[in-house]
């Protein structure tokens, strides 16, 4: 809606673009050359690096940088997907119970065929991700008002509950190790060859942009889905797959980074609205810099030693979002 | 006596209530109309004390609602608002007993229960005491609230828009039970509706509300003329004078 | 409100509490007598603290879920998932961070509950004075910014941990259940006594907590200072979650469950609900740990199985659409 003049409104819509792709170019240089080994900037600039400083930038630091883009685009994508198919502001994968199911499925992977490769165990992940995704959307179909904040509430103990049972195996397994590092977001495990399943986390988060229409009308509700002409379930479930093969993928990679999605996601539809088609490409491009920021952050607040991503994210995202209730939320109650 | 004097509120900024003054006679049975938004059901939750003025003040009984003790208060002043969501699941009797808690503090007395049992048939519930409320109709559900705040046995009750969601016969009888209420019991009421014809026909007193100032102060006859009614409601309103009682009718 | 002694209903749940109340006094007594080998004078001392440390943890959540659920108007919330037990691991990750872990141990365990406890009941406080709007309906978000400040704490600790210390870290350690099997017998005291006396004073207001479940709206028509009380009441709420987390630890959809099971035995009024609850909580852990750990043989696990049971009673109640 154009409302000439209206100075908020306007300077919301090129602050957003021009501040997501200015910090990205920003911090993906600076996630680059920062770390533990040195790098002669200006070496690299003439040409004259030495074959030992290559190699830490093409096998570490440009994976790294490249996955933490890659995650964070797509959690965001998949975050704002998620809130179109819930009509809720608060929901996204790690407050609806999915990347808890993502870890239980790679746990019931590692105790039933522990022998299968990495592709296929993000795949049975995904799928234990999008039953429990499925059963929660069913579940939160009760609730009368889509503002209400029972519905992230009940995603939260939802995830609660599964984290419980996925513990429980750990435990009995003695998993408990690698249920840990899919519990907490970390990215300094990312070589070359170790993260390329993100690739088609990010592939599919682009797709999902090409069909953002149809979540935005989802996102309006059935009824007005249906009468513009448009196959509601199939679109849910379209969009129920992508989020929960996206997770999958960041779980099973990196870890679990808490709040992301939610805090880009709300951030992008008070300054531009929530026209998706318009505001997707910012809003994933916040998501790539808000984790690169932490990432970035997690290693330099005790270098040489690194804090995970997941622990930084965590405190800033959930200062963030404490503003976020604080400000939306009070309308809804 | 309840006393309004000079109640303001806002939401975030934008008023709600602006300098609300206003004297409504006890015993007496008054009525706040207006269009949505108009701030009635704020005025209303502010003189009950369940919302706080941002300045100004409400007396009632001579009691100050923001600062009395709201036990004291509850035994002169009862409220009863459009929407009654809770989770225990109670019985007709359970609820209306409810209203004897100021008075008794929870611990039932003889006269309580000869009270209860007034109540309920005041309100014509006979029958359906031990059925619990969730398995009544909505009509029944309305009046076993009424029959709750009734049992509180206070001279001043405060309605927010009470006939919502009944059908023509039980609101013509909410009414009417209203209306005992105010010449039997000697009880001053202060109800908020949209209805005006429902207003006037009942009402001692209109007070109407627009976009939170008071606009029209006075008798239910003086209300109702168009001038006055195209003044607070931006419609042409022809009124007719039917068997003596003056009608409002809506243009096509 | 009738005469409670002549109502049937009323009568029904006197015989309810007399039978849990002999369930409950019967997993005790078997908890302490079987499978004893070896002289008594070792068994009984021995198991007793233990047993003490179970009762009070039960009633300890037993309680303030119950009240909780009336304060919040919901019952599929619990107060552990307002992140009590992260803020009070936060807090002691912060202490050791500003006082050294050295420091911190020559002070006496009874000492430094009541200074956590009193952290976490500020907090409880301060969060319900500034976000409680005048709706009723704030208490969702309440709700939801006090998991969210969990997440918060849970991610500060963890944080300070790896600052104090880089080379060891215990990211497990947010993974892990409560434990029954390490309750710290020292702590036994200041704990049951501060259970004990919020445990009275709730049962003392029960009449109040009854006009409570009506509703913010209706219990302020009745006269109930509805502000005051509710912040007193999350004030011992914050109470009774410090003791059971400082004796083992986190306890999240167990409230629930015995919750849930006292509604469906006596009824929603507080002096029968709050005491079944506790009964039922007594019996569950007390008799679940004998189970567990003579008949089953499976030692140490009675923490998880208890958050699984009461997470199954949770997504039940989820799918019944019992919320709001």
């Amino acid at each position: 809606m154009q409302v000439a003049g209206e100075p908020a409104v306007r300077a919301g819509r090129w602050l957003l673009p021009t501040g997501a792709v200015a910090a990205l170019v920003v911090l993906s240089l600076a996630s680059i050359l920062v770390g533990v080994g040195h790098v002669d900037v200006a070496a690299l600039i003439a040409g004259r690096a030495d074959p030992d400083t290559l190699r830490l930038l093409l096998v570490s630091r440009i994976p790294r940088t490249a996955a933490i883009i890659l995650s964070g685009t797509a959690i965001a994508i998949a975050a704002v997907i998620m809130q179109m198919l819930f009509r809720n502001r608060f929901i996204e994968p790690t407050t609806a119970g999915t990347v808890e199911a993502a870890s239980l499925g790679l746990v019931l992977v590692a105790i039933l065929a522990p022998g299968l490769p990495m592709l296929a165990r993000m795949t049975a992940a995904a799928s234990v991700a999008l039953v429990a995704t499925v059963l929660f959307l069913r579940l939160v179909e009760r609730i009368p008002a889509r503002s209400s904040l029972i519905v992230p509430l009940a995603g939260l103990m939802l995830g609660g509950v599964i984290q419980a049972v996925t513990v429980f195996l750990a435990l009995r397994f003695d998993l408990l190790q690698s249920v840990a590092t899919w519990t907490n977001g970390d990215f300094s495990g990312v070589l070359r060859g170790r993260y390329e399943l993100l690739w088609i986390g990010f592939a599919l988060a682009a797709a999902a942009y090409f069909i953002a229409d149809r979540f935005t009308v989802v996102g309006m509700g059935e009824s007005f889905a249906t009468s513009l002409g448009l196959d509601h379930r199939r679109i849910v479930a379209t969009g129920l797959v992508i989020v929960s093969l996206v997770t999958s993928a960041s779980v099973v990679t990196v870890g679990t980074i808490p709040f992301l999605g939610l805090i880009v996601a709300n951030v992008g539809s008070l300054l531009m609205g929530d026209n998706l088609r318009r505001t997707l490409p910012w809003i994933a491009m916040s998501g790539a810099a808000f984790l690169l920021a932490c990432d970035l952050a997690g290693r330099l607040i005790r270098h040489p030693y690194e804090i995970p991503v997941g622990t930084v994210a965590g405190v800033l995202g959930s200062a963030l979002f404490l503003m976020l209730l604080l400000r939306r939320g009070a309308r809804l109650g | 006596m309840i006393e309004v004097r000079n109640v303001t509120k806002a939401y975030g900024g934008a008023p709600v209530v602006t300098g609300v003054t206003l004297d409504l006679p006890a015993p007496g049975l008054t009525a706040i109309v207006g269009p949505n938004g108009a701030g009635k059901s704020t005025l209303l939750s502010i003189m009950a004390r369940l919302s706080a003025a941002d300045s100004g003040s409400v007396r009632i009984g001579g009691m100050d609602v923001a600062t009395a003790r709201s036990d004291l208060l509850a035994r002169r002043l009862a409220i009863l608002r459009q929407e009654n969501v809770m989770t225990a699941r109670l019985t007709v009797a359970d609820l209306v007993g409810f209203g004897r808690f100021p008075h008794n503090g929870g611990r039932p007395t003889p006269q309580d229960r000869d009270r209860i049992a007034a109540s309920i048939a005041f309100l014509n519930l006979e029958g359906l005491e031990h059925r619990f409320l969730d398995e009544l109709s909505g009509g029944q559900r309305q009046r076993a609230f009424m029959a709750m705040v009734l049992c509180q046995d206070t001279d001043y009750l405060l309605l927010d828009e009470p006939l919502n969601g009944l059908d023509m016969r039980h609101a013509v009888e909410t009414m009417r039970l209203v209306r005992r209420a105010v010449d039997d019991l000697g009880k001053s009421v202060v109800v908020v509706l949209h209805d005006i014809n429902v207003a006037a026909a009942y009402a001692d007193r209109i007070v109407a509300m627009k976009a939170g100032r008071v606009v029209f102060d006075g008798t239910s006859r003086d209300f109702m003329s168009a001038p006055v009614l195209r003044g607070i409601y931006d419609m042409e309103i022809a009124v007719h004078e039917i068997d003596d009682r003056r009608v409002a009718v809506l243009d096509r | 409100m009738a005469d409670a002694a002549l109502r049937p209903s009323a009568r029904r749940g006197t015989v309810v509490l007399a039978c849990l109340a002999a369930a409950a006094i019967g997993c005790a007594v078997l908890y302490m007598t079987i499978g004893v080998r070896g002289s008594w004078a070792f068994v009984l001392p021995f198991r007793a603290p233990k047993l003490a440390g179970m009762v009070v943890v039960a009633v300890a959540v037993a309680f303030s879920t119950v009240v909780f659920q009336t304060v919040t108007q919901n019952r599929i919330l619990t107060p552990t998932i307002m992140g009590f037990d992260s803020l009070y691991v936060a807090i002691q990750t912060a202490l050791v961070f500003g006082f050294g872990s050295r420091a911190l141990a020559t002070l006496d365990a009874d000492w430094r509950f009541v200074g956590e406890a009193s952290v976490m009941v500020c907090f409880s406080v301060v969060l319900f004075r500034w976000l409680l709007s005048e709706h009723g309906r704030g208490i969702h978000l309440l709700v939801l910014t006090g998991v969210v400040f969990g997440v918060l704490f849970r991610s500060l600790a963890s944080l300070l941990q790896r600052v104090l210390d880089p080379n060891e870290f215990s990211a497990l350690q947010d993974l892990l259940f409560a434990s029954f099997n390490a309750i710290d017998a020292g702590l036994l005291g200041v704990t049951a006594t501060a259970v004990g006396v919020c445990c009275a004073w709730l049962l003392s207001i029960h009449r109040t907590l009854d006009v409570l479940s009506l509703g913010r709206d209706a219990a302020i028509g009745l006269g109930v200072p509805h502000r005051r009380l509710v912040t007193r009441l999350l004030f011992v709420v914050a109470v009774l979650v410090s003791a059971s987390t400082a004796l083992v630890g986190p306890i999240a959809f167990f409230g629930l469950l015995v919750a849930n099971l006292a509604y469906l035995a006596v009824g929603h009024r507080h002096r029968p609900a709050l005491l079944a609850s506790a009964l039922i909580a007594v019996f569950t852990v007390v008799g679940g740990q004998v189970v567990l750990e003579h008949a089953l043989k499976l030692d140490g696990v009675l923490g998880v199985v208890i958050e699984f049971v009461g997470g199954i009673v949770f997504i039940v109640l989820l799918m019944r659409g019992v919320h709001r």
